[in-house]
């Protein structure tokens, strides 16, 4: 274990400071210290998708990313998409009923987030597809899910121009 | 409509078993069935509420927990909507006749002539402005459902509601609904140092520095097994990690040979399963193949887990096992323990197919909770001991042979299927069948596997009898018990295997006397239900296989009625090969009888297909002569999205049949599609799966 060390960072819009081991990924900080445990452990080593957060704006493993590399950042997880109403990606899922188990689902909406808040225009559902070719699903729900973000991102780039 | 009384009612045949009330007047259905990912908490609460006639958010459902609901088994072999779903309504309908006789009383009509309708009770089809739910406290739970319930018939059904979303969805999307999320203020975190394979003996391991690592709290050892327990789930990960690198087991001596070439050529007894009559004839033609598949991973995003948490002599699990009771049953006969002290709760975990490591963790939590009493502990499984410690899905070979007779009809069919077994549940043969139950310091090794009985489906053999007027047929399975891997029941079972295998003769045959596939199959049906799933594919599909196709490219057709008895599944796809096989579109038409939640069979069907597509095309587990080899998901690929069709799945509903599961019949059609529509655009029959470039390569070669 290396040395304790304060990390502050701002997770779905709040600020938020913890000494922790450097070097533990950020997806324990986000699960066991900051009790948000919608991003989920799938592999511990970065090749299934299913802890997939955005840092900066760009979606990343987090099962992957020491604490120390998140100082000063700004995490979004897929709690930040709940309310009332929902994140456009969070109701067009339901809309589709793209889900199955779920597992997978809260990494997969943290990298379709990324994608089309990254994207001038909503991009292609081939652009989408290969955008989530690091993101594994095992029940197959893959149509439904690039259903549902295609209709997500007609939705959100209507809302950018409004 | 049949009026059979559904099966789960004669081992829970009180009202009470089934419905419980709460002195504030709430109504909360019980059932024995899990959610396992399926959606099938929705449907079931759905026919509840459908036949109470009030509105789905009026009850409530609780499932699967050894101290509350009915022992339903095993939530397994698509049987949940049928069974479990009937004996709920048929609960609801007597509830729903006490509840009406009260009202009727205070009405002063006769009984007769009520009912009720988005929780009103109606009088000739008038609101009378009574609530039915507020004669809750009328009923007598006591009672026998048999004795009252009068179940609706389907054009009573479905008037206050019909199709509604998944309850739990958003809760998956954005929330923590597993048993991996569970907290608790006293929480620990364990995880096991599994042996390479369930024989071999732990033979060093230095448990003192093991305890001396960082965060670890404690060390239990018994016989082979060992766990870690620490402040939390990394310190724990890390140590299994640092001692599963460290110690040292006995070698498992058996040879690396290849296990699907072993299954295939083992002559080993075979039991006849079905004999009809003579297939020991000669006029004619005989026709045959071989399909071979090799074990196959369940690979569940979340790997498996539990809470375990000891009070006494009386341990309580939360865990996603598909049967809690045997389970609980299975940990007390590992222990020595009355099953009364074992308590399991079902807890939702990720995707399960099958027989995954759900129960082999629960054991895992409950030997180390043990050793630090009163608190709870969770163990999460790693992605390692997900592809080395779980059980696989059984590797096979299914040689089909078919006469055809001078009038080009089939006349005998002959069907041999060898197969690693295909159940190793927990409580199988009066053992444990739990992982560690094999190597604590007192082991019980599993009994033997006599795989699933035809009655409950068949295992090996399950969809081994063709859903075709064949004449004679005769099926024998070989159960292959020599190799040392561990495998189990994964969706669908020996019916992916044996329906591509019957699926590709069917096409070999057609296509050998010119006569297309889908007549072929026609002339060998008389049920309807079957007829009018192939016929409606080819209609839904007809448009797109007149468009020219490009070189390498074709359309295959598969069908089946999964177990012989369940839905009927037809299932089109068209394939375009470029040195790898990639699937461009799937149709596929289902029949599951009343489709109680429509969106939810599609949804269902469509995740078979895609789950079956990947198996086809890229999953094979490599082992060693010990265990599985793969350490990663950089070793065993599976579908990605890029790589997944245009989809599209139309039902065929009949409201006034018996409701069927959904979840499992369309693994073999699609299967039998990808490998037809390949041999359409190649002209080469590939015969051991996965369909990779290497296989397409030897099959050319063959």
């Amino acid at each position: 274990m290396s040395e304790l060390r304060e990390v502050s960072c701002r997770v779905n819009g709040e600020k938020r400071a913890f000494v922790v081991d450097p070097t533990m990924p950020l997806l324990h900080v986000l699960r066991e210290i900051l009790d948000l445990k919608a991003t989920r452990l799938g592999c511990g080593e970065g090749t299934c998708g299913a802890c997939t957060v955005m840092v900066d704006g760009q979606a990343v493993m987090s099962c992957d990313l020491p604490a120390a590399g998140v100082d000063g950042r700004r995490i979004e997880t897929a709690e930040g998409l709940d309310g009332d109403p929902p994140h456009p990606l969070v109701a067009a899922f339901l809309e589709h009923q793209a889900g199955q188990c779920g597992y997978c689902l809260p990494g997969i909406l943290m990298a379709a987030k990324a994608l089309l808040e990254g994207a001038p225009a909503p991009p292609s559902r081939a652009r989408i597809a290969e955008a989530l070719d690091g993101n594994l699903c095992r029940c197959g729900v893959h149509v439904r899910i690039l259903d549902a973000i295609e209709d997500a991102a007609r939705h959100m780039s209507r809302e950018a121009v409004a | 409509m049949t009026v059979d009384v559904p099966p789960p009612l004669a081992d829970a045949p009180l009202m009470r078993d089934w419905i419980a009330i709460s002195p504030e007047g709430d109504v909360d259905f019980l059932s024995g069935r899990v959610e396992l990912g399926q959606g099938s908490s929705t449907a079931l609460l759905m026919m509840a509420a459908d036949e109470l006639g009030v509105s789905p958010d009026a009850i409530t459902l609780e499932t699967a927990r050894t101290d509350r609901t009915p022992n339903e088994g095993l939530t397994a072999g698509s049987m949940s909507i049928t069974f479990g779903g009937m004996a709920l309504r048929w609960a609801a309908s007597a509830l729903l006749v006490q509840m009406l006789d009260a009202a009727s009383e205070r009405l002063g009509c006769p009984p007769q002539e009520l009912r009720a309708e988005d929780g009103d009770v109606m009088r000739n089809g008038e609101s009378t402005g009574l609530n039915l739910l507020d004669f809750v406290s009328f009923a007598d739970l006591s009672c026998r459902v048999v004795d009252l319930a009068r179940p609706k018939a389907a054009g009573d059904r479905w008037k206050t509601f019909r199709d509604i979303p998944r309850m739990d969805l958003r809760e998956r999307l954005v929330g923590t609904p597993f048993v991996h999320d569970m907290s608790a203020p006293d929480m620990l975190h364990g995880a096991p140092v599994h042996p390479p394979s369930m024989q071999s003996a732990l033979v060093s391991l230095d448990l003192e520095a093991l305890k001396a690592r960082p965060g670890v709290i404690e060390v239990v050892y018994d016989g082979s097994f060992v766990g870690v327990v620490a402040g939390t789930p990394l310190a724990a990960a890390r140590a299994a990690e640092w001692a599963r690198k460290r110690g040292t087991w006995e070698a498992t001596l058996f040879e690396a040979v290849d296990p699907v070439k072993f299954i295939a050529s083992s002559t080993a007894d075979a039991e006849t399963v079905v004999d009809t009559g003579n297939v020991n004839r000669n006029i004619g033609h005989w026709y045959e193949t071989t399909v071979t598949r090799p074990y196959i991973f369940h690979g569940s995003i979340g790997p498996a887990a539990a809470v375990a948490r000891w009070e006494g002599d009386e341990a309580t699990v939360w865990t996603h096992s598909q049967g809690v009771f045997q389970l609980g049953k299975a940990i007390s006969m590992a222990l020595g323990l009355d099953e009364k002290r074992i308590r399991a709760i079902h807890c939702p975990g990720a995707g399960c197919y099958g027989h995954n490591g759900a129960d082999d963790v629960a054991f895992d939590a409950v030997l180390m909770a043990r050793a630090v009493p009163g608190r709870h502990l969770k163990v999460v499984w790693s992605r390692r001991d997900e592809f080395h410690a779980a059980p696989m899905g059984a590797a096979m070979a299914t040689n089909v042979r078919a006469l055809l007779g001078p009038d080009n009809n089939l006349t005998a069919f002959d069907v041999m299927v060898n197969s690693a077994p295909h159940t190793n549940r927990p409580g199988a043969g009066g053992t444990p069948n739990l992982r560690a139950a094999a190597y604590l310091a007192n082991p019980i090794q599993p009994a033997r596997s006599a795989d699933v009985p035809l009655a409950r489906g068949g295992g090996a053999n399950r969809n081994a009898v063709p859903t075709y007027k064949v004449g004679d047929a005769r099926v024998q399975r070989r159960l292959v018990h020599d190799l040392p891997y561990r495998s189990s029941s994964l969706r669908s079972l020996g019916a992916y295997n044996n329906v591509i295998a019957i699926e590709s003769l069917m096409d070999d045959i057609a296509l050998d006397i010119g006569v297309p596939p889908l007549d072929f199959r026609l002339q060998h049906i008389d049920d309807q239900r079957a007829r009018d799933v192939l016929e409606r594919i080819d209609a839904e599909t007809r448009k797109v296989r007149e468009v020219p196709l490009p070189e390498g490219a074709g359309w295959g057709l598969g069908f089946a009625r999964y177990k012989g008895t369940g839905g009927y599944c037809a299932v089109m796809v068209r394939v375009e090969v470029d040195g790898d096989v990639r699937v461009t579109d799937a149709f596929a038409v289902a029949d599951v009888g009343e489709a109680v939640s429509p969106d939810g069979v599609r949804n269902q069907v469509e995740g078979g297909m895609l789950q079956s597509i990947s198996w086809t095309l890229k999953e094979a587990v490599q082992v060693d002569g010990t265990s599985a080899t793969a350490g990663s998901w950089a070793d065993y690929p599976i579908l990605k999205f890029s790589e997944a069709p245009r989809l599209s799945v139309a039902l065929i509903e009949r409201a006034d049949a018996l409701p069927l599961g959904a979840g499992e019949i369309s693994q073999g059609p699609t299967g039998a599609a990808v490998c037809n529509a390949v041999r359409a655009a190649l002209g080469i029959r590939v015969r051991n799966l996965p369909i990779t470039r290497d296989a397409i390569i030897a099959a050319v070669n063959e």
